[in-house]
């Protein structure tokens, strides 16, 4: 029977690395021969699919997104934890709307972007939408994140710094928020994945304009976008490919990056 | 010998939301004496210690009646800065909790609230706070070292230091060895002992050994009440109270 177990154990194992290997090496074999210089001109055109301005707009994209959602999940996951008290209705309610939001599929917050950024407020298809948008979604991860990281932290650290003397937010500063960190980062790398993946929330609010924005109310296209629209057009899978390959190490770069400044300041809280 | 009352709690009630956690408190506590507060677990003696440097604030449906005057000041009037009063009266809890930084930063974490920041100044209080808890020789080449890879019992008394390195007048401690093995334990007692040339101390403990060790005066609580306070030796040996007696022979508790 437990051999059974093991059996099936590590067969579900090889299956799920199997999956992932397949996939990516996939794009690899089928992207890798199609990437050329071409591909990465500035400006797109029909007959050279450049994938340069994608790339652009998808940095842009996670840059602006994080500006505006991390302070205010951070702030957020503070409130809830440090200073409403328990049992507070409004911190139920935040607690509700949290969990419901990161519950809820992605093209409903298209949908939702579209008819309040985009039409309502009339923001156009443009980078601001966009953002606004996916900055609404990461929204429960970064908090979720936050109050976790918060929630880990030993009441008794705050309990002798208070002792001493320490008001809340010295506390919270110089306390707290280091022992914090790299959960709160670990929150904020997710979310960028799930910037970077996401083409349902942006399709009707960032728009796919083949284009660098030239700013924050013009419309552009993500490298996932960029890859999902070559795709359904037909015409280019080929670059699509070579797209999900940029794609691929944008991600990779990214994840690396983040991992090595998270381990950068979980070390500096606690040197030799 | 006469010495002056360091803090007066005056007919003091303390309620968690509509339990009545201590009755009608009235004690005085002498400056430059160790005062212990024995009694069994839920007695109310870790609340009534909390109550005077104010921890119990974080606590939400407490309420608190009557006066506890430092130095003849109402502690819980309005015009009293909580900060400034955690400065005078300071505390080591039950279980060491060094931050997660470095030795040299946790004895200096203190002094940089209140608003040192010369580092020569910031130099010379952590080596004399870290001398007057008798660890400096242990930790004195590993200052950078993080707090929290050492062993208990000098975690304990790196706290014991950060407390001292504020300057207070008041030095509370809550059970301070009831986590450290004898060794640790020892070396505590012996140091609280020396500490009371310039601190006033205020004990908890579980240990009615170490109350009677270490301490000038004693108190005893049993369910919220204060049964009996007066000199060490006396409730040891001659106590008032047919309770504290029970306690102090091991009856209950």
């Amino acid at each position: 029977m437990s051999r059974l177990l093991k059996s099936v154990v590590k067969l579900s194992a090889y299956i799920t690395f199997g999956v992932l290997f397949f996939i990516i090496g996939y794009i690899l074999v089928r992207g890798i021969p199609n990437l050329s210089p071409s591909l990465f001109h500035l400006e797109y055109t029909t007959e050279n699919v450049s994938l340069f301005p994608a790339m652009i707009t998808t940095l842009m994209l996670v840059f602006l997104t994080l500006i505006i959602a991390t302070p205010i999940g951070v702030f957020t996951g503070f409130y809830l934890v440090e200073y409403a008290k328990k049992g507070n209705r409004l911190v139920e309610v935040i607690r509700i709307a949290t969990e419901t939001l990161s519950g809820i599929p992605s093209i409903v917050y298209g949908l939702f972007g579209m008819l309040f950024f985009v039409v309502y407020l009339n923001f156009q298809y443009s980078l601001l939408a966009g953002t606004l948008t996916v900055g609404i979604m990461v929204l429960p991860l970064i908090i979720r994140a936050t109050e976790e990281a918060l929630l880990s932290v030993d009441d008794s650290l705050r309990e002798g710094s208070f002792a001493l003397g320490a008001g809340m937010l010295y506390t919270i500063f110089k306390i707290v928020l280091p022992s914090a960190m790299p959960g709160i980062l670990s929150g904020v790398i997710l979310s960028i994945g799930r910037i970077v993946g996401e083409t349902a929330a942006l399709m009707f609010t960032l728009g796919t304009a083949t284009k660098i924005p030239e700013g924050l109310f013009s419309s552009g296209r993500t490298l996932a976008l960029h890859m999902y629209i070559l795709s359904t057009e037909g015409m280019h899978i080929n670059e699509s490919y070579a797209t999900g390959v940029i794609l691929l190490a944008v991600v990779l770069i990214i994840n690396y990056v983040s991992t090595l400044l998270s381990n950068k300041l979980a070390k500096g809280s606690n040197d030799e | 010998m006469n010495r002056k009352d360091k803090i007066v709690i005056k007919d003091m009630d303390l309620y968690y939301g509509d339990f009545h956690a201590l009755k009608n408190i009235n004690m005085k506590i002498k400056e430059k004496y160790i005062t212990a507060i024995i009694g069994p677990s839920g007695c109310g003696k870790s609340t009534l210690l909390k109550s005077l440097n104010r921890m119990n604030d974080l606590i939400e449906g407490l309420r608190i009646e009557g006066n506890i005057l430092l130095d003849g000041k109402d502690i819980y009037g309005e015009d009293f800065d909580v900060n400034l009063l955690r400065k005078r009266v300071g505390m080591v809890f039950q279980r060491p909790n060094p931050f997660p930084i470095s030795i040299y930063d946790n004895i200096a974490y203190g002094p940089r609230v209140h608003g040192i920041r010369d580092k020569k100044r910031l130099d010379e209080i952590v080596e004399r706070s870290l001398r007057l808890a008798a660890i400096w020789d242990e930790v004195k080449d590993n200052l950078k070292k993080n707090a929290l890879r050492i062993s208990g019992g000098q975690q304990q008394r790196i706290c014991i230091a950060r407390a001292l390195a504020v300057e207070p007048e008041v030095l509370l401690m809550d059970e301070p060895t009831s986590a450290l093995d004898p060794i640790s334990t020892a070396k505590i007692e012996e140091l609280i002992e020396e500490l009371k040339r310039d601190y006033t101390i205020v004990i908890v403990t579980h240990n009615m050994q170490q109350a009677a060790r270490v301490s000038d005066y004693t108190a005893f609580m049993l369910k919220g009440d204060l049964v009996e306070y007066d000199k060490t030796e006396d409730i040891f040996s001659v106590p008032k109270d047919k309770r504290t007696e029970d306690y102090i022979t091991g009856r209950f508790g």
